[in-house]
């Protein structure tokens, strides 16, 4: 593995087997009354947030808690950050505290990186501004693998505003390296052009895709893309990209519905639909947990096949 | 300046001339003197050498007044030395704006202080670069300024650029220089889009804000019968219409900088922010065409838009960091690695981009050759197969190059402004 985790395309097809199986060792500790293991005993991890994310934070934050590590939280509100600190100072002031990893969430794309030229320790992205969020496609990934058995051959969809979604962007190189089927949908506005070059297909009619699918994963969407007139309006997104009680008949039995959160109950999935025994977007939130650990731990040194007994 | 010196087998490159042959150039009292009059002289052993009038920037960055921080008139002056430049002309986007005869005084006189190249201030179309109002554009000739630029910006209205085309045929020479990006197309944009911005999750700024605006432009010269000089082109489509306008008669002139003749958006991999340039770093297909532009005259000029910012702005995230690369120091080595080295242009053609065609288009009569007797001695010397690694300090007092840590092939060993040497053996003497 890689020393950081910015990207999908740092991690080979290997080594997401290893961080799916890592992280499935790790999952049942979750189940226990004491829900901690020594594993990261001593190290230090950072949550540096620059967008708030209570979700993603606490997430990293358990994760690295349910290892024994020593974790500490700087986020934009409460820091010097809001003083208007560089990132290169605020990373400097990190390194100088000896943490081993920091776990980053920016609001521009390519900040993960940067960091890594001023920290010594491990970098993991938590989502950069709409480049990638890789531990959410994995922790997907998971999700996908646990309740359908396999990754090869899925076939996925992704559905929404594919071009601002860093989560979007991970998931389809994550699963395309896997040999997934992936068709991106969405309205053209929204859809990057050259989309097809990542290996995917493209679909601007959900009723067409949604019966050859394992998997529907839909996309958040953001009112402020209407008033950017990438669509007409929220009502006519909904009618058109949303998954409505009526279009959740068309999915084949057996197949999953998800979603990264938060969702916009009513416009890119109506309430029932989200309440579904099919719906397993709490399933994709418990799971990040493990996955995180899993990659905490394996960015800071240790091997899959310890796993077992760190759990 | 009485000091004479013998610049000794060299190989000159004279494109005026019409000249590209190994000879002797005597220096006297700031001319070029006569080969027979050179007993006693210093003597610059140039064997090895290409000697060739001073290269001329046609589009720089100086930041005085304003941002001194980044850059001075002097400080930009003598990064012009080192990269083999007589002449610069500095962008009228400083703080005050260069909108009027005073600020151009300035400049200029800021200029003359320094003593170590020509400056030839830029002054800009509309009041405040701000799209609306001309500026008074008459006073600023009387100052000396050839040159008007919204540099950094396209002057947004049609009928505003067609009155300045109209209202600058007053004045002999004077030229109209473009920024070609339409504002709404890029606003908010990182880098070209493509594949590579689509993947990194950045904001893309599409070649056709670029040609949309060229494509008016070329309307508006036609409309006008102005005097339109295109800045920065960066796009394939851009460089076919300059094609097709020059052909029809346009009276239209062109340039391209060294980083888009060097790099791709590829380059934008590594989120270095000394790649975020406006107009951006664009495909390999663009990059050819610019280079096929250069080869055939489409483009005329290559001019840096040597852009200075300081070290805590581009160590900034990549949609944070503002955009421009420095490029004085590094423009002559870039046009002979990429494009001269790999046999796509000639050394003469490359001699002619960087010195004749942009002193004949600055009207800066002093520059770009001829090197006869009696003519000022504004000359480069520089070895074209020396390696180098480009790497800071530089004289600039800003770092942000596109090319750090490049190795490129040619390196400035001399220049001569008005006789004197204000680099020798690759240093500044001052």
């Amino acid at each position: 593995m890689n020393k950081h985790l910015l990207s999908i395309h740092d991690v080979t097809a290997e080594d997401v087997v290893r961080i799916l199986d890592t992280a499935e060792s790790f999952r049942e500790v979750g189940t226990r009354v004491i829900k901690k293991v020594p594993a990261l005993r001593g190290r230090t991890v950072v949550n540096l947030f620059y967008e708030s994310s209570t979700r993603t934070r606490i997430s990293f934050e358990l994760a690295a808690k349910r290892l024994s590590a020593d974790v500490i939280n700087f986020s934009t509100s409460g820091s010097s950050v809001a003083k208007g600190e560089s990132l290169k100072d605020t990373a400097l002031t990190l390194q100088a505290m000896g943490a081993d990893a920091i776990v980053i969430r920016h609001a521009s794309s390519g900040a993960p990186l940067t960091l890594t030229k001023w920290v010594r320790g491990s970098v993991l992205n938590a989502g950069d501004g709409t480049h990638e969020h890789p531990t959410q496609a994995l922790l997907d990934l998971y999700t996908m693998r646990e309740r359908l058995g396999r990754l090869e051959g899925l076939r996925v969809a992704i559905v929404g505003d594919v071009l601002h979604s860093r989560v979007a962007r991970s998931l389809s190189f994550a699963l395309v390296k896997m040999g997934a089927e992936v068709t991106l949908v969405g309205p053209p506005t929204l859809i990057p052009p050259d989309a097809p070059a990542w290996g995917v297909q493209v679909s601007y009619d959900v009723g067409a895709v949604l019966p050859k699918l394992d998997v529907c994963y839909m996309l958040r969407v953001q009112r402020e893309r209407q008033r950017q007139q990438y669509f007409p309006s929220v009502r006519e997104y909904a009618r058109l990209f949303g998954l409505t009680r009526e279009r959740v008949g068309m999915l084949p039995e057996g197949s999953l519905i998800m979603h990264p959160g938060p969702m916009n109950r009513g416009v890119e999935i109506d309430s029932d639909v989200a309440d579904l025994p099919q719906s397993v977007i709490e399933d994709q939130v418990t799971n990040g947990i493990a996955i995180r650990m899993a990659l905490l731990y394996l960015l800071l040194g240790g091997s899959g096949a310890e796993a077992g007994e760190a759990a | 300046m009485s000091r004479r010196i013998l610049l000794k087998g060299a190989r000159i490159v004279d494109p005026a001339a019409g000249r590209d042959e190994v000879g002797d150039v005597l220096v006297q009292d700031g001319t070029i003197g006569a080969g027979d009059r050179a007993a006693g002289a210093t003597v610059l052993d140039c064997d090895g050498l290409v000697l060739a009038p001073g290269l001329v920037d046609l589009h720089t960055h100086l930041r005085q007044p304003g941002r001194e921080d980044e850059e001075t008139v002097e400080t930009g002056c003598r990064a012009a030395a080192v990269g083999g430049f007589t002449a610069v002309s500095p962008m009228a986007n400083t703080d005050p704006v260069a909108d009027n005869a005073a600020v151009i005084h300035e400049v200029r006189d800021l200029g003359e202080r320094a003593g170590l190249c020509d400056v030839f201030p830029v002054g800009a179309i509309t009041r405040g670069l701000e799209g609306a109002e001309m500026a008074e554009l008459g006073e600023m000739v009387e100052a000396g300024v050839r040159i008007f630029s919204d540099d950094g910006r396209s002057v947004p209205e049609a009928r505003v650029l067609r009155n300045a085309l109209t209202y600058a045929r007053a004045f002999e020479g004077v030229i109209v220089a473009e920024h070609c990006e339409d504002a709404s197309l890029v606003e908010g944009g990182q880098m070209h889009e493509g594949f590579h911005s689509y993947s990194l999750g950045l904001a893309g700024r599409p070649r056709e804000a670029e040609e949309i605006v060229v494509a008016r432009d070329l309307a508006v010269a036609r409309l006008t019968g102005g005097r339109l000089h295109l800045c920065h082109l960066s796009s394939a489509g851009s460089v076919e219409m300059v094609r097709r306008a020059k052909a029809e008669g346009l009276r239209v002139t062109a340039e391209v900088t060294p980083h888009h003749l060097s790099f791709t958006d590829e380059d934008l991999r590594s989120y270095d922010t000394n790649f975020k340039v406006n107009p951006p770093l664009r495909a390999a297909e663009d990059r050819d065409a610019l280079h096929a532009g250069l080869a055939d005259g489409t483009i005329d000029v290559v001019a840096t838009d040597h852009a200075p910012h300081a070290v805590e702005e581009k160590e900034a995230e990549f949609d944070q960091a503002p955009p421009g690369t420095i490029g004085l120091e590094t423009a002559l080595a870039a046009v002979l690695t990429h494009l001269v080295a790999p046999g796509r242009i000639r050394l003469a053609r490359a001699v002619e981009a960087l010195s004749t065609a942009p002193a004949r288009i600055l009207g800066a009569a002093d520059h770009g050759g001829p090197i006869e007797p009696g003519r000022p001695a504004n000359l480069v010397a520089f070895d074209p197969e020396a390696e180098w690694v480009v790497e800071a300090p530089f004289a600039s007092k800003s770092r942000n190059s596109a090319f750090l840590g490049r190795t490129l092939r040619g390196r400035v060993v001399h220049t001569l402004y008005r006789g004197e040497p204000v680099v020798a053996d690759g240093k500044a003497q001052r």
